[in-house]
Formats: C-alpha cells, structure tokens, sequence
C-alpha cells in the first residue's frame, strides 16, 4: 500500500517539475532576456505563453505537499526539521514570485515592470535551486529520520544539493524553452521560434553535461543512489538519456512537437530513476518507505483523492490546455487600450 | 558582539513561529473571502449580464474577473507558505498527526485544483468564448471555493475537536477513521460559520469600494448594481450568520468549556454569570473593569434554564491546560470586537433590506453610504477576531488535549529571521496588491472603452503577430 502511494507522490513530482517546472524556467528566460527593448518580445511571449495556466500548474506542489505530509508524516517532519533554510527561502521565492508575476501584467509603467519582472524572473530561478538542493539533501542521506535534526547548512549546501539545484534550474529552463518555441509557432512568431530554439539546444547541451558529470559526484557523495540508478534504475537512465539526445536532435532538425514529447519523458524518467533508485527508502537509508507509511485508512483515502482526482481534475486540466493550445484563451479583456 | 548575536540565534523559537504562523494566517485569511465569494458576485452580474443585456453589469463582470485574477494569484502563493509553514514551524506536530491531519486537506487539494483550472479558463476565456458556456465555466470555481473552505476549516474543527484516530502507547497515531477526522464533531458548525463569513467579508468588502464612490459623486448605474450585487448577498447572508454564531457559541458552551470560559471570562465555575463588556483579568485571575451585564452569560448558555445555568470557569482545568491571563484577555475582547461588529453589520443589512422591501429601492442617504463604505474593513476585523477567538481560546493545546504547541514547535533556532523576512514580504506584498488594485481601477476611470481587438463575447479576430506586452 505504502508502495502505490509513492507512486502517486512521484507522479505528483514528476507533473510538478513537467508543468510547474517549465513555469519557473520560462522566469529563467525572462531574466536573462536582457533590457527593457531587447526583451519586450520573449518577455510577452512567455507572458502569453503561462498566464492562464501557471495556477493550475502550481497546484501540483500542493499535493505533492499533502500527499507527502498525510501518507509519510514522519519524512514530511524530517525533511522540514533539517532542510528548515532552503525551505524557507522557496517558500519566500514562491510568494514573492506569484505575486510580482501577477502584479507586472496590471501595472504599465516601464519602471515598475522592471521591478516586478525582476523580482519574478529571480525568484524564479531561486526557487528551483533551492528545490533541486533539497532533492540533493534527501538523495545523499544527509536527512536524519526519527525526530533528529541534521546540519542546517551542510544538509543543503554540499555537492550533491548543488548538483540538484543545477541540474534543476536548467532542466526547467531547457522544458521552457522547448515549450516556448511550441507556443511562439503557435503565435506565428518565427522569429521567436528561432529565438527559443537557439536557447532550447544550448541549454540541453548545459543540462547533458551537468547530468553526465553529476554521477561522479553522486558515486562520491551518495553512494546509495548511485548504487541503485546503476542497477535496478539502469534502464531508466538509459531511456533518460535517450529521450534527451533524441529531442535535441529533433531540435537541431526543427521537429519541434516531437522534441517537446521528448524532452518531457527525458525529465519524467529521470525522476522516476530518482525514485526507483531510492527504494524501498523515502530517506536514504534511515527511513523506509514502510516504516514512514501513515495507517492503511489514511492511504486509502490518500489513492481515492487521487483516483477522483483523475477522473475529475484530468479532464478539466485537458480542457484548460485544449483552450489553451487552441488559442481560446487569451489575456483577459483589457478594459483599457 | 558574537555573544548578542548567539543570544540572537539561540533565541526560543516558540514565540516566533506562533508569531509567524498567526501573522501568514491573518494576511492569507483576508484573500479568502475574495477568492471563496467574489466568484459568485461576479458570476451574478455575468448572468445578468447575458440574461437581461446588461452592459453595465457585464463591465463589472469583467472587471472585477480581472482583479480577481490579482488576488487570487496572492491568495494561492500565500496559502502555499502556509503548506510549507506546517512543516517549518511545526513539524513535531506534523510528524505525530499527519496521518490524520492531513486527510482534509487531501480534500482540499482537489477543490484548490479545480478552482486554479477554471479560474485560468474563465478569466482568460472572456474573449473567445461563447457567452454561456464561458458562464458555466465559472460556476465550478464557486463550488470549488465552498468545498475548499469546508474542508480547511474542517482540519481546524479537528485541532479543536481530535476524533477519528488511536494512539498506541508510545503516542503514535496507530488507526484512522478519515470519515471521523473530516466529520470531527467540530467541523459542521465551524466550517458554515467560516463559509458565511467568507461571503459576509467579500460581499460587504467588495461593496464598500462603490459605497466610496458614490459617496464621491459618482452615483450612476454601474456603480449602484456595483454596489447592490455584493451587498445584497452580504446583507442576505448576515441574518443566516447570526443564528449560526449563536449555535455554535452554545457548542462550544457544551464541548470546549474552557475556550468559551475564556470567551465569557469566567474565572470560577458559577450559575447567574454576568456578560461582561470589555475589562480584564488582573493578576490573581480577577475580573477588573468592564460593564456587567447580570446573569446574561447564563441565560444565553442556555436560555432554557434562564441565569441559573451553570458556566463552568476556567479553574475546572490547571493552569497549564488553560490560556494564561493574557490570552484570555486577548481571546475576550477579540469576542467582545466580533459580535459588536457583527450586530452593527447585521443592523445595517436590516436597514438595507427593509429598505428594499418597502420602498423597493437601496437606501440612498449619505449615512448609510458612510457606514456602508467603512462595512468592508469592519467585516475584516471582524473575521480576524473570529479567528483570534478560536485560534487563542484554545492555547495551550495545538492538538486540544492531546499536543501542547510547545511541543509541536521545530527546534530551528533561526525563525525569528524567518518570521522578519516574512513581515517584510508580506508588508510590502500587501500594500503593492492594494496599490495595484487601486491603479487598475484608475486607469479604468480615466481610460475608459473596454476594447481591445473587440471586447468580450465578440467575434475571434484574425491571428495577429503583434503582442501586447
């Protein structure tokens, strides 16, 4: 039973990195998109592109939060007590971002869309960091189980959290760039397909390689995981690294819908690696999945959400993306001109 | 120099974290209402809007769709910190009972995706969709807006009123019955009074903002049905929480003696209490001050035995199972502040709707426009006390008679950074959403003319490469 909703836990990560992910990497291209002139473009396109749907996307850091916290209560407790710092500052990161996202599309002044955007665009990069060096934490078993506190800074701040935290931030700068060249198409804006796609190569390349060197660190630094990507998660990181070669070749040839399939199952197997090399523990190797498990009602009810949650949120989100990729959702009607 | 900043950073984290989380709780409590209720205001003028032709009301409408959009965005991201606050600041708490804990808000979560799905699709589907269908997409986001409050406040019934889970001997939560943690005994009273509060604040908050205007001069339709339509269901409402208030206040007269103790401040168990108006406990836990109203605590206990009926106070437990002096005194006027408040706002829905219903017509002096206008952040504080009532008047427990908040707190001595970074945030936050709030309604003012390629409901343009910024 603990089994089944860890898989649900690890869909919910994975959709949160997939959707919520590629929200926060097209913050990424918003910042580095250069002066006010200079970006004006990408910075609508990516405006355009996660207006009506960052909400829904960010959704799904909530339940991966509930359904940590109701189906291992114990790790949920042993994450926050130790990884108190970086938490803290995504939290803060997400606040400061959803609001100044919201805030810079209804103000018009130049001056104050600089602030906001920077303080989106920047937080935007913070956030997955510090997300990406809590994965790193828990990876590397410096996450202690049983009500302890591990070090507050080292916890976070070592080679395997700085690895995640790369390894983050470029993998939602390199899902948003394949999606923004998608929605520049759809836009019919070339120049911006072109814009997007130079960005999307380059930082697949960045991600290859950060992802290539990260398993001499991981060999060095959490020998657990490394053990387990090496051998019953193998086949994961084999298609992994398919999938992620394969989209930048369907890149390079300009097959940009297949690329953006790609890049999305090169991100979900990796995870999912994460996960199957973790196993059987939630915090390696002091807490296991079985022994964090709350009582069978309790993860009962947590696969019932879950299953009402396919039949009634899928559609929904469908519909929110069919909209949405069909061009029937635009920015909301501007009363002034 | 290093011994103050040690000091600093060795400091208790108790009081900070219970600082940080009341301050997080009070700031995201105010967006609640406007994302739980503003969706069926506008809902109401979108229906009229389509139904009757109604230009003006469809120009609200949209509006207010679009300043919706604002705040919900700052409600979502501030109820996101509270998510992580759980875990940061009370871990200990999380670890033993979020196998319980946690069950409503799995429900929560379902209801919160919804809202955020068609929330996007309504607000961005002005344009290219069809007028109905795009009115139906707004109705899920009101259900979605009940069933979220439900089931929040339904996890806060159950720290009031724990049910549904056994500990084994070692404390740890060993079976749940998540029927009996979501319907804790608790949480239907408790999650009405909070939905009908949530449509009180947003209707009279919303209202307020066009009581001001025409108070200014600005008295044409759209601002009257501005007006009129979240007034009305404010005003609608406030009887219906009246009656609700009561009830539950004889609930917890029953069920938590010692919270409604605090809230009468009764020091000692007696029969014929009086109802004490302001005042407060002095150090031998004495009543000082404040008017007395003889036997009135009594009878509204239970007016079936009049002033005879027996309060017990708050001497029936140790003093370390019950708020100290000064929480008591907190809790108290916090009580005193939300049922003066609310008998003025219930005086004032009365007037506006016996003047409906004999004149047919809103009231139009300027006196009511006044109070009318300062209705919305009165209907604020008064929730805010509602929320300090519950919330103190069940200190010291964060689990009511199973966990002390002492022992739930995280051991991290560096909240009170945390909780500074957060007043920062927020202050900032808070004060750019009003700013940006009032500047979108500026511009409307000033600039006027809804259209941008063909305003709602209209035709689809052809695709166009250029983008607004």
């Amino acid at each position: 039973m603990s089994d089944v909703v860890a898989v649900i836990l690890m869909i919910g990560i994975t959709a949160y990195a997939l959707f919520g992910g590629a929200d926060f990497g097209a913050g990424f291209w918003d910042l580095v998109a250069g002066n006010a002139r200079d970006g004006s473009t990408p910075r609508s396109v990516i405006s355009h592109s996660i207006g009506p749907v960052w909400e829904a996307n960010h959704v799904w850091l909530i339940f991966c939060l509930v359904v940590l916290w109701t189906g291992f209560a114990e790790a949920f407790a042993s994450i926050t007590l130790t990884l108190f710092v970086p938490l803290s500052i995504a939290a803060l990161g997400i606040v400061l971002r959803g609001s100044s996202f919201a805030f810079r599309k209804e103000v018009t002044r130049t001056s104050s869309q600089r602030n906001f955007g920077a303080a989106f665009a920047l937080s935007s990069v913070l956030v997955p960091f510090c997300m990406g060096a809590v994965a790193g934490a828990i990876a590397s078993g410096r996450v202690p189980a049983g009500g302890k506190v591990g070090d507050p800074w080292s916890s976070w701040i070592n080679p395997t959290s700085i690895l995640g935290g790369v390894l983050a931030v470029t993998t939602c700068a390199y899902l948003a760039a394949v999606y923004l060249v998608w929605d520049a198409r759809r836009l019919g804006d070339d120049e911006m397909v072109e814009y997007f796609r130079r960005r999307a190569v380059a930082v697949a390349v960045v991600t290859g390689i950060v992802a290539f060197c990260g398993f001499f660190v991981l060999h060095d630094d959490a020998r657990y995981v490394f053990d387990g990507l090496t051998s019953r998660a193998l086949p994961l990181v084999i298609l992994s690294a398919i999938c992620g070669i394969g989209s930048l070749v369907l890149l390079l040839r300009r097959r940009h819908s297949g690329a953006r399939v790609l890049a999305m199952g090169a991100v979900a197997t990796v995870i999912f690696g994460w996960g199957v090399a973790q196993y059987p523990y939630i915090l390696p190797t002091s807490l296991t999945l079985t022994a964090a498990a709350a009582p069978d009602p309790t993860l009962w009810t947590v696969v019932i959400v879950f299953v009402v949650a396919a039949i009634l949120i899928l559609p929904s989100l469908g519909l929110l993306y069919y909209l949405d990729q069909r061009d029937l959702l635009d920015a909301p009607v501007e009363a002034e001109t | 120099m290093t011994n103050a900043l040690t000091a600093m950073l060795a400091v208790n984290p108790v009081p900070w974290a219970r600082s940080q989380m009341a301050f997080t709780l009070a700031f995201h409590i105010v967006l609640v209402p406007l994302g739980v209720a503003w969706g069926f205001i506008t809902l109401i003028a979108n229906y009229r809007a389509i139904k009757h032709a109604d230009a003006d009301a469809l120009l609200l409408a949209q509006r207010w769709s679009k300043y919706m959009a604002v705040t919900f965005a700052v409600g979502a991201v501030t109820g996101t910190v509270l998510s992580f606050e759980f875990g940061l600041l009370w871990p200990r708490f999380m670890g033993r009972f979020g196998d319980a804990f946690g069950i409503p808000f799995a429900i929560e979560g379902l209801f919160f995706f919804l809202e955020a799905i068609f929330l996007g699709i309504y607000l961005y589907g002005w344009k290219r969709l069809k007028p109905w269908p795009h009115f139906w997409t707004g109705v899920p986001i009101v259900i979605a807006g009940i069933g979220g409050t439900v089931s929040v406040v339904a996890a806060n019934a159950w720290m009031n009123e724990p049910s549904g889970f056994t500990l084994n001997s070692a404390g740890k939560v060993v079976d749940v019955d998540p029927w009996a943690v979501i319907f804790n005994k608790a949480m239907p009273l408790q999650s009405l009074h909070m939905l009908i509060a949530a449509y009180l604040v947003g209707g009279f908050l919303i209202a307020s903002v066009y009581a001001a205007g025409m108070l200014r001069g600005r008295r044409d339709r759209y601002h009257r049905i501005g007006f009129i339509i979240p007034f009305t269901v404010a005003a609608i409402a406030m009887p219906f929480q009246m009656l609700v208030g009561d009830e539950l206040a004889r609930w917890v007269y029953n069920n938590e003696p010692v919270k409604f103790a605090a809230i009468e401040m009764v020091p000692t168990t007696s029969s014929d209490v009086p109802e004490t108006i302001f005042g407060h406990l002095n150090d031998q836990g004495q009543v000082v001050g404040g008017i007395a109203i003889p036997g009135l605590a009594s009878w509204l206990s239970d007016p079936s035995d009049g002033s005879s009926t027996v309060v017990r106070g708050l001497d029936t437990v140790p003093a370390s199972e019950r708020p100290t002096n000064a929480e008591v005194d907190v809790v108290h006027l916090a009580w005193d502040a939300m049922v003066g408040l609310a008998t003025l706002l219930f005086l004032l829905a009365i007037w506006y709707l016996g003047t409906w219903v004999f004149r047919r017509r809103m009231p139009k002096s300027a006196l009511f426009l006044w109070i009318a206008a300062a209705a919305g952040v009165l209907s604020v504080v008064t929730l805010e006390a509602g929320w300090v009532v519950t919330e103190v008047g069940r200190q010291p427990w964060i689990v009511r008679n199973y966990m002390k908040v002492e022992a739930a707190a995280t051991g991290n001595t560096g909240v009170w950074a945390t909780f500074l970074a957060v007043l920062v945030i927020y202050a900032a936050i808070g004060v750019t959403l009003v700013l940006v709030l009032r500047l979108m309604s500026r511009r409307w003012r000033e600039g006027e003319v809804d259209s941008e390629s063909g305003g709602p409901y209209s035709p689809r343009p052809e695709p166009t490469k250029e983008l607004v910024p």
